[in-house]
């Protein structure tokens, strides 16, 4: 493999030009940008970065080889193709909380309370369907739907006061589902259970980035009030969501063979197809860029994983002859999606960028004329319907909206997933792939200790605690690397 | 001399019963280096952030290519293409070079950021002022030394075609090949034709690279010299004295300020 000629028309005068005796730090004129990586290249700089303290996935990456080989000890079943199937439906709801709770911890902020707001808005959704719609009232409660109205359209209007757009209008979405009955519906349901989330994202956010109040105090506030807020809106009374076949679909359902296969060729062919078509246009116009090579090998790498798993889920994976299992579960391509938009919204967009910056650097944000409220605002809705959506996922798995439904440790597992797939509790530094890989190292815990009856479920706590430890201690490790040089 | 590019006339600005600027006049001439120089306390952050619009002035008034202006607020400067290079750098840490530099106007397409076209004239801007000590545009700023770190937030204020550049004890926290570095880069935006008003404590800095120098005692202008007919040692006597020699403040206003 050799090194790519330097592209002729960059920087001409960086080269010829007369004062050599400028101290240089590291190799300068821009040499980086103008050879391209190739694959060599790119295995060294992933090696260098690692020593220099960015991990990026590999911790959960290790993290979730090691726990797979030890529950493969421990059950051979662990490894099974039922298994395996049925670990996206365990932990849709922990990726999908941890996905919203990204964009809040690239701030530096948190959302303690993600968890229970997925608690009252599934709950919510599931007495609509309960209850024929909502506006029929909720038995036990008549006057709490009106005030369910009011705080939703009160949490629009400051949505739009504080310039964001899209959060207020899906909040207003939600409004006119319930006030035209539509959520006796299954789907309109759960779009309102996104909607009131993003109601309370914008309160949140507001309390945070306009009134000032630290986010680990507003969002511990919420964390307490809406678990009782959700025995009002359950009235005392759990509701099954398992007699509605989307609902229940969600975690339990998968996609035909035929979409699955769909869905993976779009997916690795849209990435192959970005990436390429990125590389080759950056090496056209001179710009730092892989090359075809790396490019090329990354993406097969990818695609052959990718082709891989869906061969294997379109297999019949029940252990049950009467009936056929097979295909992606629903609960692993709606996640998968979800980081799509969340990486492309990240990446590409200003408000991504904004985002990073405000994480980042707060002060250097408001100078660069960046509304540094917009931003959190913003994320705080994000996180909370992420966080709604996810309560309708857990509500899926567990077959109902339950009274504790979305209290307890889930939340603090959404987090847990996101720092260990390598997200930073100081912000500035996260992906939403972090989300993903972190839920399935939380996920096959459980999953792995459930497997021996022997085994008591008082290790689940203990191991998930370790792993988290471990994850903490490389992200503080590196950070301390990074710091020093 | 080319006509002064803006011009600052009998400034006032108080605190309440405190007098910080009195009848402030300053100039910066496209193609030089102004240096502004004072004590602490002598108010040289409050002309700066007066003419940033940070404070609002109490009276006088500010010309901009000889027109009077009215600058309210951060954004008025930038639109006539005054840009700031603050004191603890704005920069942030996690996002790279490129992005730093474009951070708050990203280049758009089809509403997705067109980082390529960021990326060239991010290159562009640094080719053009000569810098040679980054070895590319997609590193992130952590990673930087501080002379480098100077230089991109310096070349972040020249990116927009701006016109004046004020820079903010740009060496204060820098080693001596650092310090080289950015002071031969402030040089260069002079000689690129842009006004240059830079504030720093260290004369050896100031008789090198500036042209003039506009030395301020307690809110007043003590005197306004040329480097190249001064000396360390009047300048340093127009800061703490408010005169020097025939240079100054009179003898009474000088003693009145104490």
């Amino acid at each position: 493999m050799s090194e790519q000629t330097t592209h002729p028309t960059t920087t001409p005068a960086a080269r010829s030009g007369p004062d050599t005796d400028q101290t240089t730090e590291r190799a300068s004129s821009f040499s980086l940008d103008i050879d391209r990586r190739n694959v060599r290249d790119a295995v060294r700089g992933y090696l260098d970065r690692l020593r220099s303290g960015e991990p990026g996935a590999l911790p959960s990456v290790l993290g979730l080889l090691v726990l797979g080989v030890i529950f493969y000890l421990v059950s051979d079943r662990f490894l099974s193709a039922n298994n395996i199937g049925n670990l996206p439906g365990q932990g849709a709801y922990i990726a999908i909380i941890a996905l919203g709770l990204v964009f809040v911890l690239l701030l530096g902020e948190i959302d303690l309370a993600a968890g229970t707001t997925g608690g009252i808005c599934a709950g919510a959704a599931a007495q609509a369907l309960a209850s024929h719609g909502l506006r029929h009232g909720i038995p036990g409660a008549g006057a709490l739907y009106w005030i369910v109205i009011v705080a939703m359209v009160a949490a629009a209007g400051l949505g739009f006061y504080l310039r964001a757009i899209t959060g207020p209008v899906i909040v207003l979405i939600g409004v006119v589902i319930t006030l035209t009955g539509l959520d006796s519906r299954p789907v309109f349901a759960i779009i309102f259970a996104v909607a009131l989330g993003a109601a309370v994202g914008i309160f949140s956010g507001w309390l945070v980035a306009s009134v000032g109040i630290p986010s680990f105090i507003v969002t511990l506030a919420l964390f307490l009030a809406w678990q009782g807020l959700l025995l009002f809106l359950l009235n005392s009374q759990p509701i099954g969501t398992n007699g509605y076949p989307l609902w229940y679909g969600l975690a339990h359902d998968n996609m035909s063979p035929f979409w699955s296969w769909v869905f993976t060729i779009a997916v690795v062919g849209g990435y192959l197809a970005y990436t390429i078509f990125k590389s080759l246009r950056a090496q056209a116009k001179g710009l730092a860029a892989d090359t075809m090579q790396l490019v090329l090998v990354r993406g097969l790498l990818i695609a052959v994983v990718a082709i891989v798993i869906t061969a294997l889920a379109n297999q019949n994976r029940n252990t049950n002859q009467f009936k056929v299992i097979n295909g992606l579960p629903w609960a692993l391509t709606i996640p998968v999606m979800l980081m799509i938009v969340c990486t492309i919204a990240l990446t590409k967009t200003t408000w991504g960028r904004h985002l990073f910056a405000t994480g980042g650097n707060a002060e250097a944000a408001r100078r660069a004329g960046i509304d540094v409220v917009h931003i959190k605002v913003t994320a705080f809705t994000i996180c909370s319907a992420f966080g709604a959506l996810g309560g309708v996922f857990l509500a899926s798995n567990t077959g109902g909206a339950q009274l504790d439904l979305g209290s307890g440790n889930i939340l603090l597992f959404a987090v847990a997933a996101a720092v260990i797939g390598g997200t930073s509790l100081f912000g500035g530094r996260g992906r939403p792939r972090d989300a993903i890989i972190g839920a399935l190292v939380i996920v096959i815990i459980p999953n792995g200790i459930g497997l021996r009856p022997s085994l008591p479920a008082s290790y689940q706590n203990l191991i998930t605690g370790a792993v988290l430890l471990v994850a903490a201690a490389v992200d503080a490790l590196s950070r301390r690397r990074s710091a020093s040089r | 001399m080319a006509d002064p590019i803006l011009e600052v006339r009998g400034l006032n600005k108080s605190f309440g019963p405190v007098h910080v600027l009195h009848d402030v006049d300053l100039t910066v001439y496209p193609g030089q280096v102004t240096a502004l120089v004072g004590d602490n306390g002598a108010g040289k952050s409050t002309l700066v952030k007066t003419i940033a619009g940070i404070n609002s002035l109490d009276s006088g008034e500010i010309l901009f290519e000889g027109a009077p202006v009215t600058i309210s607020d951060p954004s008025d400067a930038a639109k006539l293409g005054i840009e700031f290079v603050y004191q603890d750098l704005a920069l942030a840490d996690n996002l790279d070079i490129t992005q730093n530099m474009f951070l708050g106007r990203e280049i758009r397409r089809f509403g997705f950021m067109a980082d390529g076209e960021m990326e060239r004239k991010a290159r562009e801007t640094l080719t053009g002022l000569s810098v040679r000590t980054v070895s590319s545009v997609r590193q992130v700023v952590a990673n930087l030394s501080g002379g480098q770190r100077q230089t991109v937030a310096i070349a972040k204020a020249v990116l927009w075609n701006s016109r004046i550049v004020f820079l903010d004890e740009p060496t204060a926290a820098l080693g001596v090949a650092q310090t080289r570095q950015v002071l031969d880069l402030v040089r260069r935006l002079a000689d690129q034709g842009l006004g240059v008003l830079l504030i720093s404590h260290n004369m050896n800095d100031v008789m090198e690279v500036a042209d003039r120098v506009v030395a301020l005692y307690l809110g007043r202008v003590a005197a306004e010299v040329e480097t190249k007919n001064s000396s360390v040692t009047e300048i340093v006597e127009l800061i703490t004295t408010g005169r020097s020699g025939n240079l100054g403040l009179a003898p009474a206003t000088a003693n009145e300020s104490i």
